[in-house]
């Protein structure tokens, strides 16, 4: 069986270190090139060198031979150290937990449990992304709780999590994992992935498609050619793997409307006043501190657009049986695969800048927080960087179970209530509205400022000069406060907040009825209650899940799913 | 618009322990829940009390400072200000204290606190992350104790000042035994 969620131990690749470790590296091999510039320029261009560098000092002693020992015993030490850090760190994933040993000096043991996850990232930044490596984060709620698997080949981390994911899901056809036959012989290219102590190191590095080890150290069949096809063919593939998911993306961002989402942004309006105030003050004959000030600020502001560009680059979204999968990146790539339920509040928004065009933005909240940036340097928040409201509607259907276009014959309305939710202006369109009192507080606003609840969600709609759509899945919501000043009292209005886990999006209605809040309270916390009884999402896809669940977790550390812990073995 | 009088005047009918939804102004936020609020102990008055005194010390000793070494001329008016605020806050710290309640509901917790700023919160049992019990110096010599209701969301808030300390102790294991009865997941 090629699966490596077998519950026995396993290894990473064995480059980990050198990956991992490979910007320090660079660093090293730079801090000596810059050392030794001129005896390299003395060396291949006769420039006579100034001496009394470290080499001439070590000639006039003696101590070459010496000094050439040093360099033997650093790099050996390096290379005993790599290897005991790879051969030390192990991981395994049973039916129950993900767990990772590692460390040498500071053993350390991290588990997650299964039912816990609540998302899993595969992310192939550039350099490990041309050798064919790639990154694998279970997250799991909590700061720095996630476990990192860094780093796998790049096949092997696909295969891996659609077995996590099906291990979590519930689904336990036990042994008999589905494998495609596709993922299989690649698997089986990646063999170097070890049984722990079950095999010597020397066998792992066979010939095979996937590892560049393999094929660099013993050139034997298949050849530096046919590797560098490989890596260019899995370089360019689209970031879904075509087995566990529909090959083409359902939403497809052209690079024309990135550009222009990136452009017409709040922060071009920065860029631009700064550039007013750099002009004014050149032409009206500063003393030009304002220049040295600003312009550093501009030109860096340039990779900011490239970054935020290049991130967003080849998105992808589309949903699996284990739930959405959203990828991003041309150089650096990241895909995150998120279960069902595991989306605690959506937000369609348009700024103002975007209406022209029309434009949106979805936004998520989410428990488990990958420490790897998503697009534009955010967090992997952004489920939708910019898009029509089509795009929105498809992603919707996605990510909110109860949006999707079969679940029965309420669709038609969810559907529109979504579209008035962004669209309308107010009024009477299924949304119940703030009263026309709110105008003090929300002069603007005050029209579209409403809630509606539909298939187990609540809807929040507000905003007129930046439109925006909140939706919570009331399974998920934490609780729900009300409260009131004296200006709202004043105005018998109150102000209504849903808590969900933090993040990007913020449910709240600032301005409602005095009584249709107390309603809307009363419905929402017996709703949150109900809905919450009825979730089944821990476990997905188990065939066998009464509505009635068993408890599933002791109660003794509730928040805390990873019990990461490390003792000194000295 | 109703002018700012009757805004303010709008708490004090109710200044019992149990709202009187009879003498409940027009625009006042108040739940139609059914079940009595438990208050929290009257001793904590005294926690308050002492907190906002000595806040107010500190404030008066800034702008006593400010009055005899830096000679700022206005600075005795600030300092009457300072202990006007302060003597009104006291004056009305009984009345707030009354104000914090909570209710153990079938399946939720709801808590609520404030007479000009109210708020209500409920939130679900099955919701829980942990259960916080704190004492501070002052509410351990009264032999009282605060307990935090922590859930996913870090704006959830609800945190139970006041409580007697064996009360305390007693409503933790309760909210236990309910959260794990009504378990879900994040």
């Amino acid at each position: 069986m090629t699966t490596l969620a077998d519950g026995e131990w396993h290894r990473l690749h064995p480059a980990s270190p050198l990956l991992r470790g490979g910007l320090f590296i660079v660093a090293i091999l730079g801090f000596i090139i810059s050392n030794l510039r001129e005896r390299l320029l003395d060396f291949f261009f006769h420039v006579p060198t100034y001496g009394d560098d470290p080499i001439d000092e070590l000639f006039r002693r003696g101590a070459v031979g010496w000094a050439l020992l040093g360099v033997v015993v650093i790099l050996v030490v390096i290379l005993v150290a790599f290897y005991l850090s790879w051969r030390m760190h192990t991981f395994r994933v049973s039916g129950e937990v993900v767990e990772v040993r590692s460390g040498l000096v500071f053993r350390s043991n991290r588990r997650a449990r299964l039912d816990r996850i609540q998302g899993v990232n595969i992310v192939r930044p550039f350099i490990p992304r041309l050798f064919g490596a790639a990154k694998l984060e279970v997250s799991v709620a909590g700061q720095d709780a996630n476990v990192h698997l860094a780093y796998l080949g790049s096949a092997a981390a696909d295969a891996l999590r659609r077995d996590i994911l099906h291990l979590a899901s519930g689904a336990r056809a036990a042994a008999a994992l589905p494998a495609p036959a596709s993922t299989d012989a690649a698997a089986e290219g990646e063999d170097w992935v070890e049984h722990a102590g079950t095999r010597a190191a020397g066998s792992a590095l066979g010939p095979s498609l996937g590892s560049y080890l393999g094929t660099a150290a013993g050139g034997i069949a298949g050849g530096i050619g046919g590797f560098a096809t490989d890596r260019a063919h899995e370089f360019f593939a689209p970031e879904l793997d075509p087995d566990a998911a529909p090959p083409e993306s359902v939403v497809r961002i052209p690079p024309g409307r990135l550009i222009g989402s990136v452009v017409f942004s709040g922060f071009t309006v920065f860029v631009l006043i700064a550039i007013a105030v750099l002009v004014w003050s050149v032409s009206a004959g500063g003393s030009g501190w304002l220049l040295i000030a600003i312009f550093p600020g501009l030109i860096a502001s340039l990779s900011f657009y490239f970054n935020r560009f290049t991130k967003s680059l080849r998105y992808s979204i589309a949903g699996t049986p284990d739930g959405v999968r959203v990828g991003f990146g041309l150089l650096s790539v990241s895909n995150e695969t998120l279960p069902p339920g595991r989306i605690h509040a959506v937000r369609v928004s348009q700024p103002l800048i975007w209406r022209p065009f029309g434009w949106w933005q979805v936004r998520i909240n989410t428990a488990g927080h990958s420490t790897n940036k998503g697009a534009a340097g955010e967090a992997h928040t952004t489920t939708l960087p910019v898009g029509t409201l089509t795009d929105v509607a498809r992603v919707l259907e996605l990510i909110l179970p109860g949006f999707d276009s079969d679940s029965g014959s309420e669709n038609g309305r969810e559907t529109l209530l979504v579209d008035h939710g962004v669209r309308s202006p107010g009024g009477d369109d299924g949304y119940t509205n703030a009263p026309r009192r709110a105008a003090w507080l929300r002069p603007f606003s005050w029209r579209r400022t409403g809630f509606t609840i539909a298939a187990d969600t609540v809807l929040l709609r507000r905003g007129f000069v930046s439109r925006e759509l909140v939706l919570v899945p009331l399974a998920r919501l934490q609780s729900i406060s009300i409260q009131q000043g004296p200006i709202r009292r004043m105005l018998r209005l109150a102000h209504l907040r849903v808590h969900t886990v933090a993040g990007p999006v913020i449910a709240a209605l600032p301005v409602i009825d005095v009584r249709e809040g107390e309603r809307l309270f009363e419905r929402l916390s017996a709703g949150a209650i109900s809905s919450a009884r009825a979730d089944t999402s821990h476990h997905w896809a188990d065939p066998r899940h009464p509505l009635n669940r068993a408890p599933l977790a002791p109660l003794a550390q509730p928040l805390a799913p990873v019990t990461p812990t490390a003792e000194a073995a000295l | 618009m109703p002018d700012t009088t009757e805004g303010f005047a709008a708490p004090a009918p109710d200044a019992a322990s149990a709202p009187d939804p009879v003498l409940e102004a027009d625009g006042r936020l108040e739940l139609p829940v059914d079940g009595e609020w438990k208050r929290v102990s009257p001793r904590y008055v005294v926690v308050e009390i002492v907190g906002t005194v000595i806040f107010g010390l500190v404030l008066c000793a800034g702008a006593t400072a400010l009055w005899l070494l830096a000679e700022v001329s206005w600075a005795p008016i600030v300092l009457a200000l300072i202990v006007v605020v302060i003597l009104i806050v006291v004056l009305f710290e009984p009345r707030r204290v009354r104000s914090i309640g909570y209710q153990l509901r079938q399946d939720d917790l709801l808590f609520r606190r404030g007479i000009m700023f109210q708020r209500f919160v409920s939130v679900p049992y099955g919701r829980m992350q942990l259960i916080d019990v704190t004492r501070g110096p002052v509410a351990r010599w009264l032999g009282l104790a605060d307990l935090k209701f922590v859930t996913a969301a870090a704006s959830s808030g609800v945190l139970v000042p006041g409580l007697a300390f064996d009360d305390a102790e007693a409503l933790r294991d309760r909210l236990v035994e309910l959260a794990e009865s009504r378990r879900a997941g994040l």
